[in-house]
């Protein structure tokens, strides 16, 4: 017999497309939140983005950073409720553009917080604008006739730039495929632990589509997830335990 | 209780740590990197936190998240940081929530100069950040009052969970004077507001709370009248009997007051209104005024009049309001009696 079991922390419907990788991330963490018994010592820096529409629907405490500064939030929270699990949950915009110093920052002061980062390769909030890390060629509305990597510049790649640092925990995951979604389970699983074991910064990128933005149908967009986007920004552990991990 | 001689910087930290500080997050910048200094050193001995922050970005957003979370939480700046810190101001004010933040003025626009001015009036006194909010600002005339305005502002801050600031400047945070420092008070976080997980209770949403207030609109233009009545402060100089009366804040009012002093011993009747709060502007000192005033001269360290729109305001125009302005150069009490002189004679 199937039973189909909902995390309490997921209070209501989520808000997101249907289709939307946000959702199956959500469920990730609520259920990685809830068997770490954490959903009552939770709190999270909430990024300007589709990630604003978990507010209402997801059950830890929230603060609602401005755009880009949800890291520096979250400092100012874990600093002073050092007992609590304090988390953040930005889209890729929002972390790696208008506050990519700011998590930056956050990594280089091996601040005790987790960092959730979507990168769904788009600003879907705002309609489907180009991100940092739109991929060379991919359309947008401010790239119509795809990204011009010589005038734009290469898609910002956040594991390069943090995979030197004296950090706690450092992963990409994707929800591609059931492979991937079990292992990004993994890495959401390792970077909690990261914290509570006080073992400094950990950040999880999250590769996930948006196929209204990216005008696919679902099928289609886990397709060029799974390919594309994955052989862009390959998945898997880049620090573990604050060891770098070579391969 | 001894006095301690000190710069108006330290004594203004100091009496942060004492008001029960718990994070500071800042960036430096002249005139008030001595605040970021005293505090790194100061206020993790006191049991609090530190952190010299990337940018004012940072920094404001760091407060608010200590401030979300329930702590007494601050930060300071000037000028060209100040600009920075509005966006973080907006959203503290939005989302109700107390913090302090400091700005020891430096004049000019752009990146300006590091000697004292009253330029940022309007950003202090108009909310500065998008929207619609409105900051409580204290304004400090000695070193002594940047002490006492530091557990005043906290406390109005929670009092009316919104930000304060304390709007100083440059000559007011180096100047040295004995100052009486505060009993250090400890302070519990725990606000039925204030994030810490949930531990047993709903979640919370700590956002703009216009989202889930009916009829914000009237909800929060009600707020800030009932600070705008019950919050405004002021020192009143010989009002009653004055032919003219200057207005002037801070370091300003000091000039001012000598000018008072040395118009009086010439048998000028001169009086000063010295606002305290800035945002409410003290509108109910100027009750206490001669009905019979000949002018108003508002008196200022900035190239452009600011203060003064706020005197036509209060006085309804019915009175001229003229300007006394200085700038990189600052004005001596003797100028200051010869332009209120000159108001009477016209
Ligand atoms: C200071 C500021 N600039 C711009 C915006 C508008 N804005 C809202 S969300 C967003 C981009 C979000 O994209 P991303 O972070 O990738 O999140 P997604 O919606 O794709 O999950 C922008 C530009 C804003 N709210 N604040
Ligand atoms: S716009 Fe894109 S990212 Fe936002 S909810 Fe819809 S599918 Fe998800
Ligand atoms: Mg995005």
């Amino acid at each position: 017999m199937n039973e189909k079991r909902t995390p309490k922390l997921l209070v209501t419907e989520n808000k997101f497309c249907p289709g939307c990788g946000h959702g199956i991330i959500n469920r990730i963490l609520a259920e990685v939140l809830e068997e770490a018994g954490l959903d009552d010592m939770a709190i999270g820096s909430l990024a300007v983005g589709c990630a604003c529409l978990m507010i209402d629907t997801f059950g830890v405490d929230w603060v609602q950073a401005p755009h880009g500064r949800a890291a520096a939030l979250a400092c100012g929270v874990k600093r002073v409720r050092p007992e609590n699990f304090v988390f953040t949950y930005q889209g890729d915009g929002d972390a790696l553009g208008i506050g990519f110093s700011e998590t930056m920052y956050a990594a280089l002061r091996n601040e005790n917080i987790t960092a959730i980062v979507v990168n769904n390769g788009i600003f879907g909030m705002t309609g489907g604008q180009m991100a940092p890390t739109t991929l060379p060629g991919q359309r947008t509305t401010t790239c119509p006739a795809g990204r011009d990597a010589d005038l734009t510049g290469q898609p910002l790649n956040i594991i390069n730039q943090m995979k030197h640092l004296p950090i706690g925990y450092l992963a990409r995951g994707s929800v591609g495929s059931f492979r991937e979604i079990n292992k990004l389970k993994e890495y959401i699983r390792a970077a909690v632990r990261n914290q509570m074991d006080g073992c400094g910064y950990a950040l999880v990128e999250v590769l996930s589509p948006c196929p209204t933005n990216w005008k696919m149908p679902l099928k289609a967009a886990l397709q060029r997830l799974d390919t594309q986007v994955k052989s862009f920004f390959p998945t898997g552990e880049f620090i573990k335990e604050g060891e770098q991990i070579h391969g | 209780m001894p006095y301690k001689l000190m710069k108006g910087n330290h004594a203004l930290a100091e009496a942060a740590i004492r008001s029960g500080l718990a994070l500071f997050g800042g960036y430096p910048i002249t005139p008030q990197s001595e605040i970021l200094e005293y505090l790194s050193d100061h206020l993790p001995a006191a049991g609090g936190v530190f952190v010299q922050a990337e940018s004012e970005l940072a920094g404001i957003n760091m407060v608010y998240g200590a401030a979300a979370a329930g702590f007494r939480a601050m930060t300071s700046s000037s000028g060209p940081g100040f600009s920075l810190l509005q966006e973080g101001i907006s959203y503290i004010a939005s989302a109700e929530l107390p913090a302090v933040i400091v700005d020891v003025q430096r004049y000019g626009s752009g990146l300006g100069d590091i000697f004292q001015a009253q330029g940022d009036y309007w950003m202090a006194t108009r909310g500065g950040g998008h929207g619609d909010y409105r900051t409580i600002v204290f304004a400090p005339a000695s070193v002594q009052e940047s002490v006492d305005m530091m557990p005043l502002a906290f406390d109005k801050a929670e009092q009316y969970r919104n930000p304060c600031l304390i709007l100083s400047d440059a000559s007011i945070a180096q100047m040295m004077e004995p100052v009486l420092l505060p009993e250090k008070i400890a302070c519990n976080p725990d606000h039925d507001w204030a994030v810490r997980g949930k531990r047993g209770q709903a979640f919370k949403r700590v956002t703009s709370t216009m989202y889930y207030i009916a009829d914000f609109d009237a909800y929060i233009k009600k707020k800030y009248d009932t600070i705008q009545e019950n919050e405004q402060r002021w020192e009143a100089v010989q009002v009653e009997d004055a032919d003219v009366v200057l207005v002037a804040y801070g370091i300003s009012s000091r000039i001012c007051k000598e000018a008072v002093a040395l118009a009086r011993a010439k048998g000028f009747r001169l009086g000063l209104l010295r606002p305290i709060t800035l945002w409410p502007f003290p509108e109910k000192g100027f009750a206490a005024v001669n009905p019979d005033v000949s002018a108003y001269l508002s008196v200022e360290l900035c190239a452009l009049p600011k203060l003064a729109d706020d005197v036509r305001l209060a006085t309804g125009m019915n009175v001229p309001v003229s300007h006394f302005l200085g700038g990189a150069h600052t004005p001596s009490s003797r100028a200051v009696v010869e332009a209120a002189a000159a108001l009477l004679n016209q």
